[in-house]
């Protein structure tokens, strides 16, 4: 068949393209700076990060986010209002954003010269003169309040919250970055202010920019948004996620014609020895879109979910590995069954060689389409400059996965999904299984 | 909100000739496929998606979703292709793949590494007319999607409410049933009802070609000669008209369902481009729309969100490049002691101070430039450009509009602004509908397996 033949010369063709370079150096408050050359369009990406992530909110659940959210509603002399005006006055965009790690300033501008410079003269004095008004902090904790709610309508929602809790226990992780009603709730004007004072300082911060700036420009644009940002420290490192004690199966009873069951324990953390064959052997078990082993299992093989797949979410510290999938309320059992099972086979044989090959050529084939838009570079020279990754992680990526055997994926699947320490979750109406 | 924001974004890009590097490369086969190509090198990669010219607005009555439908058959096997064998090939040549049906298009689409075009290509062409439809694959396919609409409508009360609302607003028009279908409907799709929908609509002379990416047009048009160059054409029937009646009031509803909080969806009739008689009341629809929700500056949440401080969140949305009429959409969220009426009436004060006042040349001055900055920004992904080219083709306007569209909405005045806001906003046009959330009852139970494997 022709398909074959052209698959096989396709997957021995040479690849020489190397991944875009990343620079790196520190102002001269030491904020480190990754910098990636991207001259090809007249604009530019540029976002400044703080270890100030959900997993810094102590037990004051929510403040990392508040802190974030509050940043753009009032800045020097400006108003929430003018804020915008001049952003969007320029045709630039911004936002804030807080991940468990990370706290984020982000902002996309063209680099024509008049139009660069008011939206990141804006952008600066949203970092540094942040006023956290009465008003608008009362207002944006009622926004946030009322997504808290919404979010209680989403079975899907439940069994995250649930599942993040089992599976972090005492850690900062297991809460989510919106925290809790309760805790939302106790949150003061003067809560964020210290936070934000704690912070958001130059020793705590990364500038990462993309985009159509020399070095020189770019250096001069980190240098001056941040000139005015207290030295700071950086905060010690928060603690290590331990692994649960025993097996555990949560159900919340809910009014949805579908069940969510999520089912997992910690994974694996950024910098880890096991990263790529924990990696590869997931993107075999469950990561890979529309081909792997839990997707065949219960939705191309069974009809039982539209989505099933697993993944590992590596952080600063271990981060979980979860399986998921939705299913008619009545198939729960039955669909968790064969999730279960999928891995359990996983864990005892590994993956095929054949298995492994096409993953292989998949990974490293689509290599070149990780970093085709300046949006994927600078969501990677982040990571790397985060999480202290080496700077040529991109251009080693190909070599690291071509290199891994089926027992390299087998051991470390062992060592580390342990299928005795699952911790399950199930979100949906109990219901007597259905004749077929 | 964010659907709504996104709905706008679809329709509010459009790469202008700002730059030559944008041009479009446009050719026919002999069977009547079109080919479109954009150049862009920034990156060894090249997207290649198929259009075709069908989706749920094409639907009868007993068979909504069947384009959907479809779409998901479409990975179950050809003459020479196994089920599932599809993505397989796919992915061991590294590509990211999938699809997707609107109410007017369903496309295909792969990004690649550019020296696999031809894989992309070949696999494409194969399925465009050798599909295996078996009936023991769509009975699975079919539960697949069954529990898609599950989690995207029936356990989701804003969409389900959205879906109501659609249901309600439209008389005729087929935009009025959901992309995915109505449950009974799906539950009774034959295996010669998709055969029959295939037969009718998967041909060459019924297909875009887009492909943006590191190439050279001419190479690609050879290469899709050489696969899609044999393919034999339909004779493709022409869909109805469907106009949509007018609309002789307001029409309401309530939709209750469980849930947390309360909500609110309105619409008035408008035209769009392809349908309008003065272009350019569609393009100031447009303005309109980013006016009221083009960013945290516009309206809706200066007024709304933040000054009266009556909505958690507020959007509104207009679909420019649709094939049939639409609706120009308002929808929020109203704060804890609020009503969603007290949310409509000051939409409507919105909407009514845009019929009597002009809008500032400021505001006007924020819109444009914002449209001018995305038309940048969007050429950072080659799949959006190929998505931009491969609807506008498809719905029939040409995707020679994307490099009007800059021009076009620069052109649009105050005074345009105010007139299409009295000619389309009446209260006889309009249909609105509120979600009454009902209680949720939730229980938790836990249990520790100890040894459990």
């Amino acid at each position: 068949m022709r398909i074959f033949l052209l698959l096989v010369l396709m997957a021995i063709s040479p690849m020489n393209w190397a991944a875009a370079k990343i620079e790196t150096w520190q102002t001269p408050k030491g904020s480190r700076v990754f910098y990636i050359y991207a001259p090809d369009l007249p604009m530019a990406d540029i976002r400044i990060t703080f270890d100030a992530g959900s997993a810094r909110d102590g037990v004051q659940h929510g403040l990392a986010a508040l802190t974030s959210g509050l940043l753009d509603t009032g800045a020097g002399k400006w108003s929430a209002d003018e804020l915008a005006q001049r952003f969007e006055s320029v045709g630039a965009n911004f936002g804030t954003s807080v991940s468990r790690d990370t706290a984020s300033l982000s902002l996309r501008t063209l680099t024509d010269p008049p139009l660069f410079d008011k939206a990141v003269e804006t952008m600066k004095t949203i970092l540094i003169q942040p006023v956290f008004n009465q008003p608008d902090f009362e207002r944006e904790k009622n926004r946030t309040l009322a997504a808290l709610k919404h979010r209680e309508s989403s079975p899907a929602a439940l069994a995250d919250l649930t599942f993040n809790k089992v599976v972090y226990g005492d850690h900062p992780y297991a809460h989510s970055s919106a925290g809790e009603i309760e805790t939302v709730t106790a949150l003061t004007a003067d809560d964020l202010k210290k936070f934000y004072k704690q912070y958001y300082v130059s020793a705590n911060a990364l500038v990462v920019i993309v985009g159509d700036l020399t070095k020189k420009q770019a250096a001069k644009t980190a240098e001056d948004l941040l000139a005015d940002l207290p030295a700071g420290q950086k905060p010690a490192d928060i603690s290590e996620v331990n692994l649960p004690e025993n097996a555990k199966l949560q159900h919340i009873e809910f009014p949805s014609t579908q069940t969510h069951v999520l089912s997992g324990l910690p994974g694996m953390h950024r910098k880890d020895e096991d990263y790529f064959a924990l990696y590869v052997g997931n993107h075999i078990l469950g990561g890979g879109g529309l081909v792997s082993r839990l997707f065949e299992e219960v939705r191309e093989k069974r009809g039982l979910a539209y989505g099933a797949s697993s993944s590992f979410a590596p952080m600063f510290r271990k981060g979980a590995f979860s399986m998921g999938l939705q299913t008619r309320n009545d198939q729960t059992q039955q669909a968790l069954d064969v999730m279960t099972q999928t891995l359990a086979d996983f864990i005892e044989t590994g993956p095929t060689e054949a298995e492994l090959d096409a993953a292989k050529k998949n990974l490293t084939g689509g290599f070149v389409m990780r970093f085709d838009t300046n949006s994927k570079l600078a969501g990677y020279a982040e990571m790397i400059g985060f999480y202290g990754l080496p700077l040529d992680y991109l251009d080693t990526f190909p070599e690291k996965v071509q290199a891994l055997t089926v027992n390299d994926i087998k051991d470390a699947f062992k060592r580390r999904v342990n299928p005795k320490l699952l911790q399950t979750v199930t979100v949906g109406e109990t219901v007597k299984s259905r004749e077929k | 909100m964010k659907y709504l924001k996104i709905l706008g974004l679809m329709l509010a890009i459009g790469a202008s000739s700002v730059n030559a590097e944008t041009k479009v490369h446009e050719h026919q086969l002999k069977n009547g496929l079109k080919i479109l190509v954009k150049e862009d090198h920034r990156s060894p990669v090249v997207v290649s998606q198929v259009w075709y010219k069908v989706g749920s607005s094409y639907e009868p009555n007993g068979i909504t979703g069947i384009s959907h439908m479809l779409e998901h058959m479409m990975f179950k096997g050809t003459d020479k292709l196994q089920p599932g064998e599809f993505s397989r090939i796919i992915a061991a040549n590294g590509g990211n793949e999938n699809a997707f049906t609107g109410r007017d298009y369903t496309a295909y689409f792969q990004t690649m590494e550019k020296s696999r075009l031809p894989v992309s290509f070949e696999l494409e062409a194969d399925r465009m007319r050798n599909l295996h439809l078996l009936d023991e694959e769509l009975k699975k396919e079919l539960q697949v999607v069954y529990e898609e609409r599950r989690m995207r409508t029936d356990d989701n009360p804003r969409a389900k409410t959205q879906e109501h609302f659609t249901a309600m607003a439209y008389s005729n028009n087929p935009y009025k049933n959901p992309i995915i279908g109505w449950p009974s409907d799906i539950e009774n799709y034959t295996i010669d009802d998709l055969k029959a929908w295939y037969q009718r609509w998967y041909a060459p002379n019924n297909a875009t070609l887009v492909v943006v990416g590191d190439v050279e047009p001419k190479a690609v048009f050879s290469l899709a000669e050489k696969y899609f160059g044999e393919l034999k054409p339909s004779e493709i029937v022409a869909i109805k008209p469907q106009q949509e009646i007018p609309q002789l009031g307001t029409r309401r509803m309530v939709v209750k369902v469980p849930a947390k909080l309360p909500y609110l969806v309105m619409g008035y009739k408008v035209p769009v481009l392809k349908t309008v008689e003065n272009e350019w009341e569609a393009y100031a629809l447009e303005v309109m729309a980013g006016i009221l929700d083009g960013g945290s500056s516009a309206r809706l949440e200066t007024n709304l969100v933040r000054g009266k401080q009556l909505a958690v969140s507020v959007g509104a949305g207009y679909g420019l490049a649709s094939r049939l009429d639409e609706l120009f959409m308002l929808e929020g969220t109203p704060v804890e002691g609020k009503t969603a009426n007290d949310l409509e009436v000051a939409l409507k004060e919105e909407i009514e101070k845009l019929k009597y006042e002009l809008v500032q040349q400021d505001e006007l001055q924020r819109i444009k430039a914002q449209v001018l900055a995305n038309v940048i920004y969007e050429r950072d992904s080659m799949f959006y450009q190929g998505m931009q080219m491969g609807m506008l083709e498809t719905v029939g306007l040409g995707w020679q509009k994307e490099n009007e569209y800059v021009k076009k909405v620069s052109q649009v005045t105050a005074e345009q602004v105010r007139e299409v806001a009295q000619k389309y906003f009446k209260d006889d046009s309009l249909s609105v509908a509120y979600l009454d959330p009902q209680p949720i009852a939730e229980q938790k139970t836990e249990k520790t397996n100890e040894g459990a494997n």
